[in-house]
């Protein structure tokens, strides 16, 4: 593939998929998608149902492998990285559907998260370190409880302190505000920003949620059926026509 | 210190009384039969790390115990090495095996690995038929000398206590959390960078060296004798009964597991009738499987449920707060 020289980056990018393709059988899941995140942005991956957005996170997460294409982070290629070594690079990630250690207690939950920066440290540090992200993201009170049996809300919460535990510089989070009330959406959009503007992480953020990605973002990329329809900022986005087209005939089909 | 830590530390002492009380008061044979208890005890704290810790089934625990069993039956047989020395020889020459069962059975879960590892539980305790010349095959072989159960019961237990104290160090921090995040979910523990192939190893390796040690005591409970058929396929399904009785993921619960599958047989004979004979292992397998039904979650789950129905009674009374 040539190399398009016309464009040069503002800065280089944190994160960069460069024409990632994947299938599974007949489904192209990803298809030659590229985008570049810079740094301390918050970066909106959308698009309808299936359009690809957790296939994404899982080629950066070294989850599934691409059949084509590179993810680079800060330059170097992701490729050759186990998927737990990831996290040692400064890529930390929450899961649609949390993904927790349900007999373990909240305080052990994010422990885990503290993996890779918790060699060599003394027990005690670390679980203050723990307590103090617990109380960052506003659990503080239940770190004694197992995961199992807390309200839903509260479990994505634990992702985001196991996630943010770890030191990360860029954020993966897959619909945060799934299942979240009114109130609580608002407060997700000042913590996100707060990551970017006080804790400087560059936050990927997949979410349905169109007020809150368009408001907070400071890029959108849309995906529908694996494929890139538009990228750019969030006003240009929203009045893209192929973007219309693809929610409204998600719409359309929901409505039907 | 947190009152749970008091307690469990209490709970260490009492117990730790009674094995040293009873050291003093058991007639020679009941010591033998504690020193066997002990023995279980080693190798269901290591069954829990791998099984219940880091949630990778085997059934061939038996076979590491015959490892480590030969491994002093020989060296004491052609060296005449000191029997102390060989139990940690016993433990490296199984932590080594166990890795190097562990690296394939990375590729293996659930069902799969259990058969796999059912399979070293049959194929192993063969081995020494086929080197008979060097093993003494089938008739066993025989350490040089052979202590009596005094000593027996006061050596195993004193292993028993250091095992433990391992595990607990291990399981404590950052490699028993990371053993458990693989149980809990596979996926979210590699996300958070442990890496499994490591941890699933180590866990098989540390796993079987416990197992080593309790399989070198045992060829010294059973008058020095490594014979095959001592480490059948029953012993490794007794380990995984004890540990299943223990509660997998609770190191307390362990020496009830013990217990079970130390004394067990004893009771199931003395039932008259039918526990003489071959009937004893009936009554052994609806006992087991009562249990099973009754403790789904082992002692430890038993222990659980009591505590936290004694937490919200407390909570539901408005006296106290
Ligand atoms: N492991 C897999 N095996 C087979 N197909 C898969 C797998 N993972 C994803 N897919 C398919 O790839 C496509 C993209 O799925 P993906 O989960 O990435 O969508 P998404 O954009 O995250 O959707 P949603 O908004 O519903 O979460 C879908 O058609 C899905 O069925
Ligand atoms: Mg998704």
């Amino acid at each position: 593939m040539p190399e398009s020289d016309d464009r040069v980056p503002p800065a280089v990018p944190l994160l960069s998929l460069q024409a990632a393709s994947l299938r599974f059988g007949g489904i192209v899941a990803l298809d030659e998608v590229s985008f570049d995140v810079q740094p301390h942005t918050i970066f909106g991956l959308i698009g309808p149902n299936g359009a690809g957005k957790t296939t994404a996170f899982n080629v950066i997460t070294r989850l599934y492998r691409v059949d084509s294409g590179d993810v680079l982070f800060d330059g170097r290629s992701l490729l050759h990285t186990p998927p737990s070594g990831v996290v040692r690079h400064g890529i930390a990630r929450t899961f649609q559907n949390v993904e927790l250690f349900p007999t373990m207690t909240v305080l052990e939950n994010t422990l885990v998260g503290a993996h890779t920066v918790s060699r060599f440290k003394r027990e005690g540090a670390m679980r203050a370190k723990a307590a103090e992200v617990l109380d960052y993201v506003g659990i503080a009170s239940v770190a004694k409880r197992p995961a199992a049996g807390l309200p839903f809300g509260t479990l994505k919460r634990i992702e985001l302190a196991r996630a943010l535990v770890s030191e990360p510089r860029l954020v993966l989070l897959d619909e945060p505000a799934g299942g979240l009330n009114h109130e609580e959406v608002e407060a997700l959009a000042t913590f996100i920003q707060r990551l970017r503007d006080d804790l400087k992480i560059t936050v990927l953020l997949v979410e349905h949620h169109m007020n809150l990605v368009m408001r907070i973002s400071d890029h959108v990329h849309v995906l529908n059926f694996g494929r890139t329809i538009a990228s750019g900022p969030p006003a240009d986005v929203q009045r893209d026509p192929q973007v219309i087209e693809a929610y409204l005939g998600g719409e359309l089909e929901a409505a039907s | 210190m947190s009152r749970g830590l008091v307690t469990r530390l209490g709970v260490i002492a009492v117990a730790a009384g009674i094995v040293i009380v009873l050291g003093f008061r058991l007639s020679d044979y009941h010591l033998g039969l504690g020193a066997r208890i002990a023995i279980y005890f080693i190798a269901i704290l290591g069954l829990n790390i791998l099984t219940g810790y880091t949630g990778q089934i085997s059934i061939g625990h038996g076979a590491f115990m015959a490892i480590g069993g030969y491994t002093t039956a020989l060296m004491s047989y052609y060296h005449h090495t000191d029997l102390l020395l060989t139990l940690p020889l016993a433990l490296a020459v199984c932590f080594v095996c166990g890795l190097a069962v562990g690296i394939p059975a990375l590729r293996l879960s659930g069902v799969y690995l259990a058969l796999a590892t059912f399979a070293l539980a049959v194929s192993i305790p063969q081995l020494p038929l086929k080197w008979s010349k060097w093993t003494g095959g089938s008739n066993g072989i025989r350490t040089f000398t052979s202590p009596g159960n005094n000593w027996l019961y006061r050596v195993c237990w004193i292993c028993a206590g250091i095992a433990f104290v391992a595990a607990w160090l291990l399981l404590r921090g950052r490699t028993g959390r990371a053993f458990r995040s693989i149980r809990d979910s596979e996926l979210a523990a590699a996300s958070s960078g442990v890496s499994l192939p490591i941890y699933k190893t180590l866990a098989f390796g540390v796993s079987a060296a416990f197992a080593g040690v309790a399989g070198s005591l045992f060829v010294l409970v059973t008058n020095g004798y490594a014979q095959p058929n001592e480490f059948g396929v029953l012993l490794s399904l007794q380990l995984l009964i004890g540990a299943a009785v223990a509660g997998l993921g609770s190191l307390y619960g362990t020496i009830v597991g013990a217990l079970f599958i130390g004394l067990l047989p004893q009771i199931s004979t003395s039932v008259p009738l039918i526990g003489s004979g071959h009937g004893q292992d009936v009554v052994f397998g609806l006992i087991v499987i009562l249990v099973m039904i009754l403790l789904p979650n082992g002692v430890a789950g038993l222990l659980g449920a009591i505590d936290s129905r004694f937490k919200s009674a407390i909570k539901s009374d408005p006296t106290t707060s």
